[in-house]
């Protein structure tokens, strides 16, 4: 319990939530840095070697 | 029975037919295409992984209830999980999503396995959207009164009620889960009959490098 408590501490949710307003668009930061991250992760897949590849070029 | 008889049955055209279509060494290969060798192409199982996770946990809350998940620390625990793990679902699956749409993942006689995809993602925002409904919280309420109105314009909410908790339960784990897991299967298996879609500049020749599974 007492570590539920220490992490309800750290990310106090019980708050209201915090948002972008420009012009038309209006979103929460929660949402946006989902999508950031998934924008992130989906660039970083397209870049990023993937382990083995040279080996198995070599080895063909 | 002769073997005319035989060839003639149901089950013996079906298992033909099936089998023709998609035999075991088709349905769990031992070599991919090189081109699979990529980051991009593991969203599609990491979309797989946590729908199973979404499943199990989904499982225990309904075989525990709701004061369960409301009121205990393990209750707690896993409808943590079923949130994360639909939220990483999600998240997964869009990247999946953008990948293959930037691949044009359709060519090649792949258009239903896209449009299986397609149908798939719509169920998995209306289980989710149900889930939040029957959560059986203040979250739920304000969720759910701010939503009638948007499904009452469309004439829908007479046969779909989000006000109902037990018809948004039922849609939530009986109706939906089914829909979701049935056409993810029929995806998997058309990924499977088709072959996963090759990059652009292969899409002339066949790619005939390959590389063996989990090496």
């Amino acid at each position: 319990m007492a570590t539920i408590l220490s992490f309800a501490a750290i990310f106090p949710l019980n708050t209201l939530g915090h948002y972008i307003h420009w012009h038309w668009f209006y979103i929460s930061v929660a949402n946006l840095i989902v999508i950031i991250l998934m924008v992130v992760t989906f660039v970083s897949a397209l870049l990023l070697p993937f382990p083995g590849r040279r080996r198995r070029k070599e080895n063909q | 029975m002769s073997n005319a008889e035989i060839d003639r049955q149901w089950t013996t055209r079906l298992r033909r037919k099936a089998a023709g279509k998609l035999p075991p060494e088709k349905l769990l290969p031992d070599t991919q295409p090189s081109y699979v060798a990529s980051w991009i192409y593991v969203f599609g199982v990491a979309t797989l992984a946590s729908l199973g996770v979404v499943i199990f946990t989904g499982c225990i809350l309904a075989i525990r209830g709701p004061q369960w998940w409301h009121g205990s620390q393990y209750g707690h625990f896993i409808n943590s999980l079923h949130l994360w793990s639909v939220e990483i679902f999600f998240f997964t699956m869009v990247i999946h999503l953008w990948g293959k749409f930037a691949m044009a993942a359709w060519r090649g006689g792949r258009t239903l396995t896209w449009m299986t995809g397609v149908v798939t993602f719509l169920a998995s925002i209306a289980t989710a959207f149900t889930g939040y409904a029957s959560q059986s919280n203040f979250d739920a309420q304000w969720i759910t009164t701010q939503a009638k109105d948007g499904i009452n314009a469309t004439g829908a909410g007479a046969y779909f009620n989000v006000l109902n908790l037990g018809q948004m339960l039922m849609w939530h784990i009986v109706l939906l889960p089914i829909a979701a897991v049935v056409l993810t299967g029929l995806h998997v298996l058309l990924v499977r009959i088709k072959g996963v879609v090759p990059p652009f500049e292969d899409d002339v020749q066949p790619a005939t490098q390959k590389v063996a599974v989990g090496e």
